[in-house]
């Protein structure tokens, strides 16, 4: 069966949606997702939707979804890539995705995830110290 | 119709050709007269004797006995009226002024008729047919004209699209789109997709919208930049909504439209500040000049 592939990178989780995606995909995107943060523990998750060009309201849904999941097993999502085309479909299905957090390209979204990642470890170390 | 009349008519206007079409210019001299700058009267002369030479042409056809005029004797007369009345509307005649230039044949021709025929029966037969030919081509005459003026505001509404959506970039990674004019779901649509276009093409994280140019913010105004404003955040870039006036800050505010999810500043200036501190850029003053303002180092506070 098809999949999405996952992987790491450090603290990291890196998904790269190369394939058009249909309903069970993103089911099963979920599920191995919130898997894989559960076991790596990793803090943040990047997902390239750069090569997806047809979405629908349900895909939408996935993407928050996935979001907030992460968020309850405390890892960051960042969406990037995301074509004119699809942020104009989703505006206009009325889905802002506003607990989502995005970036133009990888690059920026690393940047994101590993600032917000050394602020969080930093507040961390303060509250051990205390 | 019966066929003398046929046969009357035509005849009757190509033997008083030359009077007919004398006291038809004259006419129409009289009653466009505050409009001879828009017109010489080289070429009114030029244009009425041609429109009835044609017109006799058609009548002699056997057109002028239907008055019919998709019939094929009309072709000729119907080209030339079509074209004559988008040149009209072009050169900005009203469009009583262009129908006039087809209704004004009625009263010499009715002239010549009346002094011709003798029979009533057939006069009134012969005007019958000649008002409804000739409110057949007034009629005509006012759709060229009506169609003429829609198609320059079609073409000018076009236009407009194109030239008022500009998307500047400011420095890098910063984008700033002036809105001017109105703003409804068409341009919505159009400015939507070159903001997002350019900030793929550039990489761009800040796009500004300055509304200075925007006459009225509506709700539904509102909604258009809420909505450009999540499209551009979906991409992954920041929105500043710029050049808010204080009285649209008072209609936002009365409307109950809510745009605490966007950052907001009064001038361009404002924005473009926050982008640059934003960016970990800043300006700073390099020698001092007599010429540059005070206020400058404070308008943009440098360093980050």
């Amino acid at each position: 069966m098809e999949r999405i592939p996952i992987l790491k990178m450090g603290r990291f989780l890196l998904v790269s949606i190369q394939v058009d995606m249909h309903d069970q995909l993103a089911m099963q995107l979920q599920d191995d997702l919130t898997q894989r943060i559960a076991d790596t523990g990793a803090h943040g998750v990047l997902i390239d939707i750069s090569s997806l060009e047809i979405v629908d309201s349900f895909i939408g849904r996935m993407l928050g979804n996935i979001a907030a999941m992460s968020r309850v097993l405390d890892a960051q999502t960042v969406v990037v890539g995301m074509r004119p085309a699809v942020a104009i479909t989703l505006v206009e299905l009325g889905m802002s995705l506003s607990g989502v957090r995005t970036a133009l390209n990888i690059e920026q979204g690393m940047d994101m995830l590993s600032a917000s990642a050394d602020t969080a470890a930093e507040r961390g170390n303060v509250h051990v110290a205390n | 119709m019966t066929l003398s009349s046929h046969g009357q008519l035509p005849t009757i206007l190509r033997r008083h050709q030359r009077d007919i079409l004398t006291e038809w210019i004259r006419f129409q001299m009289r009653s466009t007269a505050t409009r001879r700058e828009l017109i010489s009267e080289a070429d009114l002369e030029r244009e009425s004797s041609e429109f009835l030479n044609a017109f006799i042409k058609a009548a002699e056809a056997g057109g002028a006995t239907t008055g019919d005029l998709s019939a094929p004797e009309w072709q000729a007369v119907r080209e030339m009226l079509e074209q004559l009345s988008r040149s009209r509307a072009q050169q900005g005649f009203s469009p009583s002024e262009t129908a006039t230039f087809v209704l004004s044949l009625k009263q010499p021709i009715f002239d010549r008729l009346r002094r011709e025929v003798k029979d009533v029966e057939s006069l009134a037969d012969e005007t019958w047919s000649v008002t409804v030919v000739l409110d057949a081509l007034g009629l005509r005459t006012m759709e060229a004209y009506q169609k003429r003026r829609e198609d320059i505001i079609t073409q000018q509404q076009q236009e407009m699209l194109e030239l008022s959506t500009p998307v500047v970039t400011m420095w890098q990674g910063i984008l700033a789109l002036p809105l001017i004019g109105t703003l409804d779901s068409a341009r919505t649509q159009v400015v939507m997709e070159s903001l997002l276009q350019r900030i793929v093409d550039t990489g761009s994280l800040i796009a500004i919208l300055d509304i200075t140019g925007v006459p009225t913010v509506d709700t539904l105004v509102a909604q258009h930049l809420l909505k450009t404003v999540a499209a551009a955040r979906l991409m992954g870039a920041d929105c500043i909504i710029s050049g808010i006036r204080p009285q649209i800050a008072q209609t936002i505010v009365h409307l109950g439209v809510d745009l605490n999810s966007v950052t907001t500043k009064a001038t361009l200036a404002d924005a473009f500040a926050v982008a640059m501190k934003r960016l970990g850029l800043g300006v700073t003053k390099v020698a001092a000049s007599p010429k540059a303002p005070a206020s400058i180092e404070t308008a943009l506070p440098g360093g980050a």
